[in-house]
């Protein structure tokens, strides 16, 4: 008996049934569908939140509070805007080029009726020469902006929109900040995608105002991050040990035990991208759980067919058919049900995730869900192992079944 | 060309139902020529189903040997016993039993498909000519009468030439004209192919219409007339 044969023998066998074929065959397609969407979602999001890591610049570090990496760490000391100033000293960091401390807040900000919430940051004059940012129109935070306290603010291109419904002639209106007047000097150049916390979803204002009036802290020199820029991308694991060493010793803090985090551009990458991987492989797994699902469905189903069908097996082997004859013949009908759906499943993936990116680009959130040949082809194999597995046992009840007995039954 | 072609010694076939042991034969011993029509009668319960399924190698004996064509079948795995099925027997049940999807055709070729032989469509064609339904080759069960189906499966029994053919009470779902012509065409293979064919009836006149008649009662050979 060859294989086509067998092939379409079964087709026919499961088009005679056709309302029952379809569910079995639907469980498969959920499930395969289900799984594949979520990992081309996962690597959707993958994709865009390291590109908006890599935006940003390469040779930038970040340093903060607190550190996971010792234990029992007690009343981490806050980093403060002397530790900013410190980091820019020629002669212990000659590998820190720049040093820009950083309030970070979120808020309300509002204009005639419209509001949003955002991320408001507090920034010297030299943020936006640390991450790369520059004015679409008006101007960007300067030091006599510092030195006055002023209430002015730059805003990003979403913000510009969702408040004005527009993103230019922007400059000398004036918004609320947390109720408090500011007038607007400038509108950041969009950075385009992004994961969580947008680039172009933030206001800046001068560091010195947001310490008075916004955003305040323990001490009024605290600032919650420090943006570093080493000289160059290839000095930047020495700016990295400068930064540790002149911090560490600001700090008393004993070698290893800092009370602070200096992360690079690559930490944070490895870290976005560990944490979508465990995303991914969660919604992967939830799905999966459905594919299973689908698995015993056809089991079940293909049991219901054993049990039918008893007779005609009695017949076939009655004729000469051998136990592995039978197997194949039931098994093959199993796999082709099963591939079936795996094949409707990968289309109805690919709606998915062309429907996910579609609503997400009108959202604003750039992610492009990915469907890569990989998880077709491992959707593929896995939707006809499903097929063979859970076929497995009903075949071999079809197979051992005694011809005396099976041609016996009604 | 004559000779045995069955030759059993003894056959002894016990089963278990539940807790209770049945003793369905209880030492049969028989011998069949080569081109013998014989009748297997006897009331329900006399074992000649159990004789039957012994005869057809659907079955192995608990013990006492069976000699089929010249091989013995009785201790075969289940399947050598398959592919001696495939070679050597044909089966016509009361029932018909064709596999309802397809046509008579492809229900004749069936047997060809698990001996691995070829020219399945001509050899099945031939088997369906000789029962009288090269008109109906293309035919699916549910549109043939029962006559009809009863000779596609009597094709199915001889296409692949087979030692002997066993009929389970080949007419008993026929109407009597349908199962007069099955009984002829069932002659009439015997003396046109000298096929050996073993009917299993409670119907007398049917019994009468062969060469020997086999009884059985509680498992043993009555006489042999």
């Amino acid at each position: 008996m060859n294989i086509l044969h067998q092939f379409l023998e079964a087709l026919r066998g499961l088009s005679s049934n056709k309302l029952r074929s379809m569910l079995t065959v639907l469980g498969i397609v959920i499930g395969v569908a289900a799984v594949i969407a979520m990992l081309a979602i996962g690597r959707g999001a993958q994709n865009s939140i390291s590109n908006s890591i890599e935006s940003i610049g390469t040779n930038l570090l970040y340093v903060y509070s607190g550190n996971r990496n010792v234990e029992n760490l007690i009343n981490p000391k806050p980093l403060t805007l002397n530790d900013a100033q410190a980091l820019t000293d020629l002669v212990s960091a000659p590998s820190v080029f720049r040093a820009a401390p950083v309030l970070q807040g979120q808020g309300d900000v509002s204009y005639s009726g419209e509001s949003t919430n955002t991320s408001i940051l507090g920034v010297t004059s030299d943020f936006a020469l640390v991450t790369n940012l520059k004015a679409s129109e008006g101007e960007l935070i300067s030091d006599q902006h510092i030195t006055s306290r002023a209430a002015v603010a730059v805003i990003g291109i979403d913000v510009a929109k969702s408040l004005f419904g527009r993103s230019d002639n922007l400059v000398g209106e004036t918004i609320r900040v947390e109720g408090q007047p500011f007038r607007v000097i400038g509108v950041l150049e969009s950075k385009g995608g992004s994961g969580f916390g947008s680039e172009d979803n933030r206001i800046l204002v001068p560091l010195t105002t947001a310490q008075s009036r916004l955003i305040k802290r323990a001490s009024l020199d605290q600032v919650d991050t420090i943006y570093v820029q080493a000289v160059d991308a290839n000095s930047v694991s020495k700016a990295m040990e400068e930064v540790t060493q002149v911090l560490g010793s600001r700090h008393h803090n004993e070698v290893g035990k800092e009370d602070f985090s200096v992360l690079n551009q690559q930490d944070i990458l490895s870290i976005a991208s560990s944490i979508t991987n465990v995303l991914t492989i969660f919604l992967g797994g939830i799905a999966a759980i459905s594919l299973l699902v689908g698995g015993i469905g056809i089991m079940n189903i293909m049991f219901v067919s054993v049990t039918e069908r008893t007779r005609e097996i009695g017949l076939r082997k009655a004729v000469g058919a051998r136990k592995l004859d039978i197997m194949i013949q039931f098994l093959v009908e199993s796999s082709v049900l099963s591939l079936i759906g795996g094949l409707i499943g990968i289309l109805l993936a690919w709606g998915i995730a062309t429907v996910v990116g579609r609503i997400a680009a009108a959202s604003g959130v750039d992610i492009r869900p990915t469907i890569q040949l990989d998880m077709v082809l491992l959707a593929t194999l896995f939707s006809a192992g499903v097929g063979i597995f859970f076929g497995f046992y009903p075949s071999l009840r079809a197979a051992n079944l005694q011809p005396v007995e099976a041609l016996r039954s009604e | 060309m004559n000779g045995i072609v069955i030759e059993s010694k003894n056959l002894v076939k016990n089963y278990r139902m539940g807790k209770i042991l049945v003793e369905a034969l209880r030492g049969v011993s028989l011998e069949i020529q080569r081109g013998e029509v014989i009748a297997i009668m006897g009331p329900s319960g006399s074992g000649k189903s159990t004789l039957m399924n012994l005869l057809g190698c659907l079955d192995r004996p608990t013990s006492g040997e069976y000699i089929l064509d010249g091989e013995n079948v009785s201790r075969l795995s289940d399947n050598k016993l398959a592919m001696i099925r495939n070679r050597k027997v044909g089966f016509i049940f009361q029932s018909f039993n064709l596999l309802p999807r397809v046509s008579a055709m492809e229900n004749v070729e069936l047997p060809l498909r698990y001996s691995g032989v070829n020219h399945h469509r001509q050899r099945a064609q031939q088997a369906l000519e000789a029962v009288g339904l090269a008109d109906r080759m293309k035919h699916r069960p549910s549109e043939l009468s029962g006559g009809e189906q009863q000779r596609v499966a009597i094709a199915r029994a001889l296409v692949n030439n087979p030692a002997i053919v066993m009929a389970d009470e080949p007419t008993g779902n026929l109407d009597s004209k349908s199962g007069r012509e099955i009984m002829d065409l069932l002659l009439s293979l015997n003396r046109e192919r000298q096929m050996t064919v073993i009917i299993v009836t409670h119907d007398p006149s049917i019994a009468s219409q062969t060469q020997r008649v086999i009884r059985l009662r509680d498992g043993l050979v009555e006489e042999a007339a």
